[in-house]
């Protein structure tokens, strides 16, 4: 296939950008997932970093091909979001949230003082052999994959549980099942986009995925809206364009980003796409 | 057999006993009340039924199958269902995505099946929205399918309930004082489709405060006073109870009442 030069000039210039574009999307719908189900997780961030250094490690210690450790990078934040999720989902309230920023700071004190996670200076030398067309394709499956699931009866008991957990319940809905389900959907998500972006920028931190981030990731959704799964993506995009657009302002660029997501949280508060799916297929 | 029967049903909270040692025998068909004054643990005795809230004490059997400590969930998919006392429609959903909602327990598509729209999940949601359409034809609503629950009138949204709760076609519906707050047309009416619905083969159960309502309706009432149930049989038995009386009216205004027409009769 051939790309013209201006194309490939263009993507060259702002590969950075592309790649944390299609990763943030990622992440947007690992946020999207839990929230559809009236949960409040923060561990999205924690389930990125568990993808990022299992998949990196995967790489670098035991040189295994990438599309072995690209699926592989989901099974420790898998393994994680089970251990966190069945017992907190059956507290409701705040539990799940609070357990998940707990995991976030626990596992940064891990990656800091073990040796093989290197410590305060992370991973370096992580080869760069993910594609942003991967990136991509899996951010259009992971879209295309909760629109048809939510245009089901799946989606009618995710809403059903957002709005009434105990109507739901009457209605046959197994609330449990399907929040630990959602958890399990974000992690595999979110670690899934920790390892494409460990693999595109060669080098992981144990900041990278603390208390800050997780606050990010949740707030793509909330800009974004939670009605259907476009909206998450658009926040991600919205909030990761918005400082490269600001760029000339230096001074006043934190500023103004804040204002524009008070702007929008106050003025559109849905979402900048704020309309809700069908759920039904036929 | 009975299809709902409650053995010393019993549920403590701290110092209160909202249901004590309530037995009720509820048979295959018809319409069965329970009624009582406000207070009298009629809506935590649905709630032990539904599965919303757990027994302190006693048993359960529904259909057969012991579901004393069985989850909500699974409970509906025996073919148990409910209406609530303080309306409970999803109501960011359309409509007609509130019935489909209440058919849960009859689908069974599995995750593949939906993300790669199979014909068996085809199928399986054209049938599901045929059913709630016509259980929205059965209240009357068909023709609001597509609007946003929210936006429904009160009366329209209790109606909307009971499609709901209707949609997965149960053995045994519970309304939980559905006539709470509706005016005494749209009571008539309810009345009118409550009858319809026990005539499709499904078995009604409701709480009620509003005697006159059970009244023409039932076949068989129960009266809650402090929990306990203190009178079981037909409603015409209800109105000639002394113990039933009082519980209403207190036994003050009881012993007047009954003066009264002591004094009526003696004429």
């Amino acid at each position: 296939m051939m790309i013209p030069d201006w194309l490939d000039d263009f993507i060259w210039t702002y590969q950075n950008l592309i790649h944390a574009l299609g990763v943030n999307g990622l992440l947007a719908l690992a946020m999207y997932v839990v929230l559809a189900v009236g949960q409040l997780s923060l561990g999205q961030a924690a389930f990125m970093g568990l993808g990022a250094y299992s998949s990196a490690l995967m790489t670098l210690k035991l040189h295994l091909p990438f599309y072995l450790v690209l699926p592989a990078s989901c099974v420790v934040p898998v393994t994680f979001a089970l251990a966190i999720g069945v017992p907190t989902l059956r507290l409701s309230g705040v539990y799940l949230a609070i357990a998940t920023i707990g995991l976030g700071e626990v596992l940064r004190a891990v990656y800091i003082n073990v040796d093989l996670f290197g410590g305060a200076l992370g991973l370096n030398g992580i080869p760069d052999i993910a594609e942003t067309w991967m990136i991509y394709s899996l951010l259009a499956l992971a879209i295309a994959a909760l629109w048809l699931v939510g245009r089901s009866r799946i989606g009618r008991a995710m809403e059903a549980i957002r709005e009434d957990s105990f109507a739901a319940a009457a209605m046959g809905v197994d609330v449990g099942r399907y929040q630990l389900g959602a958890l399990v959907t974000s992690a595999v998500l979110a670690g899934v986009a920790g390892a494409l972006s460990a693999h595109v920028s060669s080098f992981i931190g144990p900041n990278e995925y603390g208390f800050e981030p997780a606050v990010t990731i949740l707030s793509y959704a909330l800009l974004g809206g939670i009605g259907n799964p476009l909206a998450p993506v658009a926040g991600a995009w919205f909030l990761t364009l918005l400082p490269e657009l600001l760029r000339d302002l230096p001074e006043i660029r934190l500023a103004v980003n804040g204002i524009i997501i008070v702007i929008v949280v106050l003025f559109l508060p849905r979402g900048l796409l704020g309309w809700r799916m069908k759920r039904r297929a036929a | 057999m009975n299809l709902l029967t409650t053995t010393g049903l019993t549920r403590r909270y701290s110092g209160l006993v909202a249901v004590d040692h309530v037995d009720l025998d509820i048979p295959e068909g018809g319409i069965h009340a329970v009624i009582g004054p406000n207070g009298a643990g009629k809506t935590t005795l649905f709630n032990l039924v539904s599965g919303l809230v757990m027994p302190s004490e006693g048993k359960i059997t529904f259909a057969g199958t012991d579901i004393t400590h069985m989850p909500s969930h699974r409970r509906a998919a025996l073919g148990l269902a409910r209406t609530f006392q303080n309306i409970r429609i999803f109501g960011a959903m359309t409509v007609l995505e509130n019935v489909l909602t209440g058919a849960h327990p009859r689908l069974h598509a599995s995750l593949g099946a939906v993300i790669f729209r199979l014909p068996s999940f085809r199928a399986e949601e054209r049938e599901a929205v045929a059913r709630a359409r016509a259980a929205l034809e059965l209240v009357g609503l068909a023709d609001r399918a597509d609007l946003p629950a929210s936006g429904l009138a009160y009366g329209d949204q209790r109606r909307l309930e009971i499609a709901r709760a209707m949609a997965p076609q149960p053995r045994l519906l519970l309304l939980d004082e559905p006539a709470a707050g509706m005016n005494p047309a749209e009571t008539v009416a309810l009345a009118d489709l409550v009858r319809t619905i026990a005539k499709t083969g499904t078995t009604v159960l409701l709480v009620e405060h509003d005697m006159g309502f059970v009244m023409g309706l039932s076949d068989t009432v129960a009266v809650l006073n402090f929990g306990r149930r203190i009178f079981t049989g037909t409603p015409a038995g209800v109105r000639a109870d002394p113990a039933v009386i009082e519980a209403y009216l207190g036994s003050r205004l009881a012993a007047k009442l009954q003066a009264q027409m002591e004094a009526q009769h003696g004429r």
